[in-house]
């Protein structure tokens, strides 16, 4: 299993399912073009609660995409998660529906951060309402944080390593990461990622206690990190799906190399406590620059966490001062979920997705609602600015206070 | 050089009395701690019996907040993450806070106090549209599963790499599986590692029912949990946590810490073939143990003792059975296989890390624990179970094997001193 040449991690293939875009060339037209599409909250019930504004998915047909038998034991979290997946293996042009020669070769991990919700309040409403004889033979499956993954992996028939980080926003980043380490541990391909459904309304209820939370009802000004009008962060559905793999075996089978995942960092300074959260980012990149073998220099885009918080956006720009140096305040910086909010486990693996891609397109998307920036960053606003981008730094903080970062890389590193 | 992962703390809270030593009395008499459900009225469910945890927060000295806005399987967590940090001798502020880790699995994080708040704002299940002044300002804290591992973050001053693990009933398993990789890939030098639940709630216990996988033995609730045995008919719902302190080898041996043995391997796979379906042959759990073999490069003859999942269910056992067959060849028959779910029940995510520091524990004390209540053997299920009374043996290699909903297998092999073959 080892060989001389330490075994690399690179991305072959991106699925996104998210309130902007329900493939990933659709996704990335919007990112590119810094389309707005926060808005009202339209599911049922949920027209009376104090949260109105958020990123929907919409338009999203799970019938035309998923097998009735997987469709009824599922939440919808598991739909986005399991259509994202499938959208990421085609891409990466290995078939799916058990097509891969040896199975125990492909694993899947998931973050989630909110699990089947909707479905978990329809059972409970049975139990409540009716009686314990009306749950149905699914919730035991639907609801847990583990849905994602084990439908992913039944439904493609990967026996590999699966795994599951139950987490606030940074568990993106760390099942990317977790993906990463199987791949030079040994595992073939990781399919890896998080896609979210927070909108239901019992769901909902529980987000209201998170002091973070943006409750203005404007979608364009419910949004905007870095500005003197920050009001908090709007919660968001959906998320991204990518093919972690061996760059050997992508290579072999002829796949093309998108991008390699260099470096990843974690640590951990507290809920909500935004300042110390500088300190805890700071050490994060530091780990993962370190371990992608990367100079401060050497980054040519920041897709940061950017919560729109103003503690916690001055801690974020302190915090790539500190590790960037003067390099910080040159790098383009930009925050494409403004335009879509934040998708919590989901929002990190998006971004990680816009990077590669914006990496692909050598253009550094706009960040949506944002103006009047008042941090000593250069946030890419109102259009797309073009640039040589080799080398990406995705920072992801969580509310439960886990800071990530992760450096992406264009490309492979062997020769072809 | 590959860096070693030392155990160098334990702590539990399991059914039966919270503690690590009353753990140990209850397994190694082989007494179970099975009951009818007294956390709520059970009337109606199919499934009346548990192994239920007493516990009061307030006994334990958790403060306001811990006791108050988290729920019961952070509390079980937090308590046990105490007692397993003091064990460890560890002086948690003079480590470097970055290389300090949390890694805590539970498969159904803060359910049971969603549940309870939903009561509040649905009127008791007549509204969709909830109202959602009548719920705890602080609900957020049950929402967000990661609380679990941020709150022992919290209170011991890791500000390495945090992560709760929730792959359903291997999260225990896993989150060991995950700590040991941190700290054997140098990304950290300590991390608190273990798992808690605290699923004892109508929801979970109804969701049980409607799949059949406990057990309805209400009217004798001390035998209702018979892993292995002819006779068994599910499994037996458990809550409770337990927490290691895992410790690179050096970094333990350099602050002459007691050591109580190594995780020395560790695999998991998926069986990509059914949520809750098991097959007959035990193919995945059987790659996972040889792949943890393999880590730990020993033979499996090497393996003194298996710590099964034994469930009790029909499925679950057989799978088991065929699973450790194809790992250990014949070794499998003159290797005991016990299963403690029989005494403590089945805590979910819980159980895989309470399962690990078992294995730890018997260790330590060369004894094998016992499957209780197993009197009828089942013709499919033919080893070694260790049937109700504990075993004094010679232990340095032992395996704990697990399987969770999703179709996750995993194994986790642990080495006592002078175990692993130079």
């Amino acid at each position: 299993m080892s060989t001389q040449r330490p075994r690399r991690a690179v991305v072959t293939g991106i699925g996104v399912i998210a309130p902007n875009g329900l493939r990933t060339d659709a996704y990335w037209k919007s990112v590119r073009e810094g389309l707005g599409v926060l808005g009202r909250i339209t599911r049922e019930g949920c027209e009376h609660l104090p949260l109105k504004v958020a990123g929907q998915v919409e338009g999203f047909d799970a019938s035309a995409l998923i097998d009735e038998r997987f469709l009824v034991q599922t939440d919808r979290f598991t739909h986005y998660a399991m259509a994202a997946a499938a959208l990421a293996l085609d891409d990466a042009g290995l078939a799916h529906e058990g097509g891969v020669e040896d199975p125990f070769s492909v694993g899947v991990v998931t973050a989630a951060g909110s699990g089947g919700g909707e479905f978990g309040q329809r059972e409970l409403q049975k139990l409540w309402g009716q009686g314990s004889k009306f749950v149905g033979p699914y919730q035991s499956i639907a609801w847990f944080y583990a849905a994602s993954t084990g439908q992913i992996s039944i439904r493609h028939g990967f026996k590999g390593p699966c795994g599951v980080v139950a987490s606030d926003e940074a568990g993106g980043l760390d099942a990317l990461a977790h993906a990463a380490r199987a791949v030079r541990r040994g595992t073939g391909a990781m399919v890896a990622g998080a896609a979210e459904a927070p909108l239901a309304p019992y769901s909902m209820v529980c987000q209201l206690g998170y002091p973070e939370l943006s409750t203005v009802d404007d979608p364009d000004r419910a949004y905007r990190p870095f500005t003197a009008k920050a009001c908090g962060f709007v919660p968001a559905e959906g998320g991204a799906m990518l093919l972690v793999e061996d760059e050997a075996r992508a290579l072999d089978r002829g796949a093309t190399v998108r991008a390699t995942v260099a470096g990843h960092g974690a640590t951990f300074t507290g809920a909500s406590r935004w300042k110390e959260s500088r300190e805890g980012l700071a050490q994060a990149v530091r780990v993962a620059l370190d371990e992608a073998g990367c100079a401060p220099e050497e980054i040519d885009v920041v897709f940061p966490d950017a919560l729109g918080v103003p503690e916690a956006d001055r801690a974020e720009a302190l915090a790539l001062a500190d590790v960037l140096g003067a390099h910080a305040t040159r790098v383009p910086v930009t925050a494409p979920k403004t335009g879509y909010g934040r998708a919590y486990c989901g929002a990190s693996v998006l971004d990680t997705a816009a990077a590669v891609l914006a990496m692909e397109h050598g253009l550094v998307p706009p960040t949506p609602h944002v103006y009047d920036i008042d941090c000593d960053l250069d946030v890419v606003m109102s259009r797309a600015r073009p640039a040589e981008l080799r080398t990406a730094l995705v920072l992801s903080r969580g509310l439960m206070g886990s800071n990530a970062a992760l450096v992406v890389r264009r490309g492979g590193g062997l020769a072809r | 050089m590959t860096r070693r992962v030392a155990v160098t703390g334990i702590g539990v809270v399991a059914p039966g009395g919270a503690g690590t030593a009353a753990f140990w009395d209850l397994l190694s008499q082989g007494r179970t701690a099975t009951r009818g459900i007294t956390l709520f009225d059970p009337v109606g469910l199919r499934s009346r019996i548990a192994a239920e945890c007493d516990f009061d927060p307030y006994a334990h000295g958790l403060p306001p907040e811990l006791s108050e806005h988290n729920d019961r399987y952070v509390q079980f967590a937090a308590v046990a993450a105490g007692e397993a940090v003091r064990d460890s001798g560890l002086d948690t502020a003079a480590e470097n806070p970055w290389r300090v880790g949390v890694s805590l699995g539970s498969a159904v994080g803060g359910t049971t106090r969603l549940e309870h708040d939903y009561v509040l704002v649905s009127e008791g299940g007549r509204r969709w549209d909830v109202d959602h002044r009548a719920a705890d300002p602080k609900l957020h804290l049950a929402f967000a599963p990661s609380t679990l591992a941020a709150v022992v973050a919290e209170r011991f001053g890791a500000r390495g790499p945090v992560q709760t693990v929730s792959t359903g009933c291997t999260s225990g398993l896993d989150a060991v599986g995950y700590a040991f990789h941190t700290i054997e890939e140098g990304r950290a030098d300590v991390v608190i590692a273990g798992a808690s639940d605290s699923p004892i709630s109508p929801i979970t216990m109804a969701c049980f029912d409607a799949i059949k996988a406990t057990s309805p033995d209400n009217d004798d609730p001390e035998h209702a949990s018979k892993p292995f045995d002819d006779r068994r008919n599910g499994f037996v719902m458990g809550e409770g946590a337990a927490v290691l302190v895992l410790e690179e080898y050096e970094h333990a041996r350099a602050r002459d810490a007691h050591i109580y043995c190594e995780i020395s391997g560790y695999a998991t796979y998926g069986n990509a073939y059914h949520m809750t379906g098991l097959t007959g042959e035990g193919l995945e759990m059987a790659r996972a143990i040889d792949t943890a073999l393999d880590q730990a490069r020993l033979d499996p003859t090497a393996i003194d003792y298996v710590n099964a999942h034994g469930s009790g269910t029909r499925q679950n056992d057989r799978h088991e059975t065929a699973a450790v067959k194809r790992s250990l060849g014949h070794h499998a028959y003159d290797t005991p296989m016990s299963s403690i779910k029989s005494m403590v029940g089945h805590s979910l995510g819980a159980i895989g890390a309470i399962e690990v520091a078992a294995c730890v524990l018997a260790l330590k004390h060369q004894v094998v624990p016992p499957t209780a209540n197993y009197e009828i053997p089942d013709p499919e299920c033919d080893l070694d179970y260790v049937p109700r009374t504990a075993r004094p043996r010679k232990l340095r290699n032992v395996l704990s094997v697990g399987s969770g909903f999703g179709g996750f297998q995993s194994a986790v092999l642990l080495t006592g001193p002078g175990g692993r073959t130079p």
